[in-house]
């Protein structure tokens, strides 16, 4: 399975930066795109590459991929993905779903839920379940007089804006796709684990079965049909939404324009397109 | 595996540490390339003459470990027979991208240098009669005539690429420095102080192995060991292992002091799962005694004998603590979780193909290819212009 998408254009300009922190970054910005060519032009210099880096920007502007997979004239699909922890019941459906959708190897995880307790001591408890059903049902229960307060929250690929992954590999097998989806090219991939290292969030690992660098794709090839990720899909609750963030009427833009959004592990500047509502600080 | 309360790792951290010993040697064998180069280029650069017993040496050496130091790369790779994409089409913002380049460039600097220095003695040889002689005439380049003209020209490019190559080895080793330095998601790694703690170390580790080397080179041939040139290496060493461990405790103490975020799990790991490793090894055993058995051996009055005994030790002693802090650095930043919150396992692994047995055969292979190319070319030759001093 090779999820090679829209090779044509590893595209990095599409999105903005309205805030350091990178919450909002849904449209267009020319300041953007100047800082991409600076930063391109410093590294491509040394290669002679700066001429075709140049023409694969202006490509990528104008080329224009629409939702669902349709053409929309005029506009440009960037995908975000948000998790509402208030929502989630720690079921597990999610891991499973995913596991079966993209045949991720035993004891490798695309995506998990963590569960967060916080003991009136003070102390804070964090766990998961990764085994059987992935459901926290399965797992001995707590003493909910011990404690305080305890939420889950889900982890899968943040399809960062800034991607630290992409940045490392060494041959560019780690790309970033029109919609802002990042994904690896199993053919290219030679398998260094440099990305691994490189990812703050833990969501990247060797496939054991492949034997190239995997990670979540958002379901890559459900999303270009207009599908939505097996995870979204499967979620009883709500917890999980996928959709076009530059689109003011989409679902996921109205959950993101009502709510507090946050992002983890912010200080680091990859600005990820996987949001969160209601994290707290123990939450990295 | 559960983690137990308070302890929590990523799940994909649960299959242990994604880069192993090969990483660790990958940096090692470099790190000795770059310093036995600067013992060569401290004579033919700096004209620091004592060192003309080990001068041809040092090149040689440096030439047969950097022959082997993709090897480890190559072995760790989950796709080794796409590792020529690496070269063919790089990504220029990997810090990993340029390393097919610089380390190429840096190989044929050397074979070329190599070439050079041992000319004269090449050409000799290719003109005798025998078999013997065909292995000089390729080694010649197919030019078997020597003029006063064309020996001063060949010495004007050895000192041409030996100046060059003072630069190319920082850039080499600094370079592989940069690899963890520049990763933001390791606070173990992300210091723009790795590059430099690197080359110290690359520098410390390239002397201690000539010294070692040196001494058993000259024991196996019953030759005596030269014991100004003994004593300026241990002095070198000493001068640069203080520089390598300032650096190094400086990276730590800064860490503590500032106290960031991270501080709670750096601190335990490096009091509990780096304590053997880098407490015991790379700090006490590995430089602290060093430093004194370094400073004791290079002293005038100490006796040659006692100076040998000496250089021995802490030759191999600093060699064991460059090999446990790319250990430290290697290993120990992988045993970080990025939860931050426990850390991974690292099992050695004894076979496989990334396995401690491995790593032994890998390891083994440059010092099977110094002893060849110490039989073929006089390695141990001192240059006529130095045979007075
Ligand atoms: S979460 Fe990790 S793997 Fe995903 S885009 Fe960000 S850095 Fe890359
Ligand atoms: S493992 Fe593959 S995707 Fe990751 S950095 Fe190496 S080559 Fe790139």
């Amino acid at each position: 399975m090779s999820c090679s998408g829209n090779k044509g254009a590893k595209d990095t300009c599409c999105e903005t930066q309205n805030q350091p922190t990178g919450l909002l970054d849904a449209s267009e910005s020319r300041r953007e795109f100047l800082w991409d060519a600076v930063k391109n032009f410093t590294f491509g210099a040394l290669t002679l590459t700066v001429i075709p880096m140049f023409i694969e920007k202006a490509d990528a502007e104008e080329v224009h991929t629409g939702k669902d997979g349709k053409e929309t004239k005029g506009h440009t699909v960037i995908f975000g993905y948000l998790v509402d922890t208030t929502k989630c019941i720690g079921c597990g459906g999610c891991m499973l779903a995913c596991k079966k959708e993209n045949d991720v190897p035993d004891g490798q995880f695309r995506t998990w839920v963590e569960r967060y307790v916080y003991y009136a001591d003070g102390s804070v408890r964090v766990d998961a379940n990764l085994k059987g059903k992935f459901a926290f049902s399965e797992l001995p229960p707590i003493n909910p007089k011990e404690v305080l307060k305890s939420f889950f929250v889900p982890k899968l690929c943040n399809h960062c804006t800034d991607t630290p992954c992409i940045q490392v590999c060494p041959v560019g097998a780690s790309y970033k796709t029109k919609e802002g989806v990042v994904l690896v090219d199993y053919e290219q991939c030679i398998g260094c684990a440099y990305c691994v290292q490189a990812c703050p969030f833990g969501t990247r690992f060797i496939n054991t079965k492949t034997q190239t660098a995997d990670k979540c794709t958002w379901c890559y090839h459900r999303i270009q049909h207009g599908e939505k990720p097996a995870c979204v899909d499967v979620c009883p609750t709500g917890t999980r939404t996928f959709g076009d963030i530059n689109d003011p009427e989409s679902e996921i833009s109205k959950a993101l324009a009502e709510n507090r959004i946050d992002v983890l592990k912010s200080y680091l500047g990859t600005r990820p397109k996987t949001r969160y509502i209601g994290l707290t600080a123990e939450v990295v | 595996m559960m983690p137990h309360a308070g302890e929590f790792i990523f799940p994909n951290d649960l299959n242990g540490v994604a880069w192993t010993v090969m990483i660790v040697l990958y940096p090692y064998i470099t790190g000795l390339v770059a310093g036995a180069f600067v013992v060569a280029a401290l004579y033919h650069v700096f004209g620091r003459k004592e060192l003309a017993p080990v001068a041809r040496f040092a090149l040689a050496a440096s030439f047969s470990f950097c022959a082997f130091a993709t090897l480890p790369l190559l072995l760790h790779l989950h796709q080794p027979q796409r590792a020529f994409f690496i070269m063919f089409m790089p990504n220029f913002t990997s810090a990993m991208a340029g390393f097919g380049f610089i380390y190429s460039f840096y190989l044929t600097l050397l074979a070329v240098e190599i070439l050079l220095v041992f000319r004269t003695d090449i050409v000799a040889m290719a003109n005798e009669k025998g078999v013997r002689s065909l292995l000089y005439k390729l080694l010649s380049l197919g030019v078997l005539r020597e003029t006063a003209k064309s020996k001063e020209i060949d010495a004007k490019w050895v000192h041409a690429l030996s100046v060059l190559g003072i630069p190319a080895a920082c850039v080499l080793h600094g370079y592989v420095g940069f690899i963890f330095g520049g990763i933001k998601a390791n606070p173990w790694w992300s210091t723009a102080l790795m590059p430099v703690i690197f080359l110290a170390s690359a520098i410390v580790s390239g002397i201690a192995m000539l010294i070692v080397l040196y001494i058993v080179f000259s024991k196996i041939r019953r030759v005596k060991v030269d014991d100004e040139c003994l004593r300026s290496m241990m002095k070198t060493l000493w001068l640069f292992l203080i520089l390598a461990v300032v650096l190094e405790s400086l990276e730590l103490l800064n860490m503590a002091y500032e106290a960031g975020e991270e501080w709670h799990i750096l601190s335990r790991l490096v009091t509990e799962k780096l304590r053997f490793s880098f407490v015991y090894v790379q700090l006490i055993i590995g430089s602290a005694i060093p430093f004194v058995l370094l400073l004791i051996g290079w002293m005038k009055k100490t006796g040659p004998r006692t100076r040998v005994t000496l250089g021995m030790i802490s030759g191999l002693l600093v060699l064991v603590q460059v090999l446990s802090m790319r250990f430290n650095v290697v290993i120990g930043g992988q045993m970080l979780s990025k939860s931050f919150r426990g850390f991974v396992e690292y099992i050695p692994e004894w076979q496989g193909r990334e396995g401690i047995l491995v790593a032994i055969g890998v390891f083994t292979m440059p010092f099977v290819l110094l002893a060849a190319v110490s039989q073929i070319l006089p390695v141990w030759k001192i240059d006529a212009h130095d045979h007075q001093a």
